[in-house]
């Protein structure tokens, strides 16, 4: 099968899910769905993908949405946030309980999680801090710590500041306007953070421009990077539309434009280049006027998106070389 | 009784009218955790360029109202990756193949023609001829009979004789039916229609083209009716020739309009982004709208459109 069912360890799958609860958790609606497949098969930092506007819709694209969270209840429900914004998550806030929803899912390649005990740091952004949580449950399965360290223009849009400040080791937070915690941005506070923490993995969810910034900095700490990108938005969410690519370089040398919802949205920080996103830059695999090299190494595309994800013991391995 | 899908173009035997269409299910791989492509009666997969290709960068897709514009620029692995991973595993899960070529030259479509050729296990050859023109400073080849009737010879030429090759056509020309006739001339033994329409996506925000390449293909159920009549136009001037009915197919009735239309196969393509098990859903609904037409075989609603229009003018004469 694809190369995102041997990462995820089992396959997405199509469900009508009923709608359990619609909340709005300050700017925010935080909408239950009941789906057993989905939550069952779900790992932190997996997503999604939503049908919106009914089964003649205008609306061809589904949206994605992060995970938050997966409840055992009524069989296995999944919960997940988003900003009611434009016309499709509109829909999607007005639906009500016991309204049924076309929701694929649980897609993408999950966060790692270290092996051994180690001190995490969980960088989010506005709604990108909703899949941390269940991040963290996890890695506290394993005996991690978690430091929050939560971002986003005003109070209204920090998501989970509550549960952060209740479950977390330390719980830091930054505004833009300064309505909560610091003012400025989560970029500024990293470095104290990690040293107070010291931080031996960051996991970060957060637009790309943040993302960039965060591991630029931590490439100096030495400290590897699990991010997650939200951009470019995802069309299908399934691999098919190839909409959502983005540059990243394999354990060949090679870079490749990778789709960031079958190869991610989890990608090895380090992987990804930033400074390239919404471009192909010229040494891509297959950039306008890019030459197979001699040598046979062309054949670079007999390994293509599985070589791109990192394996789960690069967080140690990255660390160990940093220490 | 259900109505029987089975489709026999040619020697071709399929199980299904139904195919995905090009581009818009890769190489099957994406679509198979949700549909059995065994049971498709074919998958064309996303065009296969001779050299690995990186495509446009992002963003490439826009939604528009009932369709989706999109500029990927052919993102694949090339040919050799398509033989060494993709066409296999296509095959070990029972799925035909209709490959989509594309490429720069008349030249270059025909080398992929003759190495596809080569493997094992190609059904058939969709000639995409939505490519920019090397020759003509980009003009795709679908938009100039000539340009479109060399590829199509040189495909042809190249091809093993008992691959049947079918050319896909642009809905961007003045008369649709002059480069089918142009394409049948040069040895296509079947047509595909359509490809994207042009547009354009501007973002009030930014002020900005909302594509990176600015403008893009538009496909979805926005096109339908453009696409039921350009199989309709060919159809009635070439009845004889196999049409492979393409755009904005949602619904089991939405495949029997193409049928209707004169078009022997119905590919499912921008809905899958939509549904991802939108191709098996649409084969059962299809057989349900035959069966409740007291319809027996899929073979015979193919073109009926026109035997009824025949009559409409009779009458309109007549009266």
């Amino acid at each position: 099968m694809a190369g995102n069912d041997r990462e995820s360890g089992a396959a997405p799958v199509q469900v009508r899910g009923t709608v359990l609860t619609v909340r709005r958790v300050d700017a925010y609606v935080a909408m239950t769905v009941v789906a057993p497949a989905i939550a069952t098969r779900f790992k932190p930092g997996q997503f999604v993908a939503i049908a919106v506007g009914g089964p003649q819709s205008g609306m061809l694209g589904r949206r994605s949405f992060s995970i938050h969270d997966v409840r055992p209840d009524h069989g296995g429900t999944v919960e997940f946030v988003f900003l009611p914004r434009e016309p499709g998550a509109q829909w999607l806030a007005d639906c009500r309980s016991r309204d049924v929803l076309d929701v694929v899912g649980p897609l993408g390649r999950p966060f790692p999680v270290p092996r051994d005990p180690a001190s995490c740091m969980l960088l989010g952004v506005g709604p990108g801090a909703a899949p941390l949580f269940a991040l963290a449950s996890r890695l506290a399965e394993r005996g991690s710590h978690a430091d929050y360290l939560l971002g986003a223009e005003s109070a209204d849009r920090v998501f989970g500041a509550l549960t952060a400040r209740r479950t977390g080791r330390s719980a830091v937070i930054a505004t833009a306007d300064g309505s909560l915690g610091s003012r400025g941005s989560v970029v500024d506070l990293l470095p104290t953070v990690v040293q107070q923490a010291r931080t031996d993995v960051i996991y970060a969810s957060a637009p790309v421009t943040v993302l960039r910034s965060v591991c630029a900095l931590a490439g100096r700490y030495g400290i590897p990077v699990q991010a997650l990108v939200s951009e470019p938005p995802m069309t299908c969410g399934t691999g098919l539309c190839m909409g959502c690519v983005l540059p990243a370089v394999g354990n060949d040398g090679v870079t490749r434009m990778v789709r960031a919802c079958v190869e991610g949205p989890v990608f090895r920080g380090d992987l990804v280049r930033w400074d390239d996103v919404g471009t192909i830059p010229f040494d891509a695999l297959g950039a306008p006027g890019w030459k197979p090299r001699p040598g046979g190494a062309s054949s670079g595309t007999g390994a293509s998106a599985a070589s791109a994800l990192p394996a789960i013991d690069t967080i140690r391995g990255g660390r160990s070389n940093a220490g | 009784m259900p109505a029987d899908l089975r489709t026999r173009i040619g020697h071709l035997d399929l199980p299904s009218p139904i195919l995905t269409a090009s581009g818009c299910a890769g190489s099957g791989r994406e679509l198979a955790q949700f549909t059995d492509v065994a049971r498709l009666g074919a998958v064309i997969t996303k065009s296969v360029t001779l050299e690995p290709k990186a495509g446009n960068p992002s963003p490439r897709m826009a939604e528009t109202p009932s369709g989706l514009l999109s500029s990927v620029g052919l993102q694949g692995p090339g040919l050799d990756g398509f033989l060494q991973r993709d066409l296999p595993w296509l095959l070990s899960r029972g799925a035909r193949a209709f490959v989509s070529v594309a490429g720069h030259t008349a030249r270059e479509y025909g080398e992929i023609a003759s190495r596809l050729s080569d493997s094992a296990g190609v059904t058939a050859l969709e000639v995409n001829l939505g490519c920019p023109d090397a020759a003509t400073a980009g003009r795709p080849f679908a938009l100039d009979a000539a340009s479109a009737g060399a590829v199509v010879a040189a495909v042809r030429g190249s091809a093993r004789y008992d691959i049947p090759v079918f050319a896909k056509l642009s809905p961007e020309v003045t008369d649709i039916v002059s480069v089918a006739r142009a394409c049948v001339a040069a040895g296509a033994d079947g047509l595909s229609m359509i490809n994207t329409l042009p547009g354009m996506v501007i973002d009030p925000v930014t002020f900005k083209p909302a594509l990176a390449g600015l403008a893009g293909g538009l496909s979805g159920p926005a096109v339908r009716p453009i696409a039921v009549r350009c199989v309709w136009m060919v159809r009635e001037a070439l009845p004889d020739v196999p049409i492979i009915g393409c755009g904005g197919v949602r619904t089991g009735r939405d495949a029997l309009e193409f049928l209707l239309a004169g078009a022997s196969m119905v590919a499912v393509g921008t809905v899958l982004f939509h549904d991802p098990s939108a191709c098996s859903r649409i084969q059962r609904e299809l057989e349900e709208e035959l069966t409740a037409r007291g319809v027996d075989r899929v073979s015979d609603v193919i073109g009926r459109a026109h035997q009824t229009a025949a009559y409409a003018t009779e009458r309109h004469t007549w009266g």
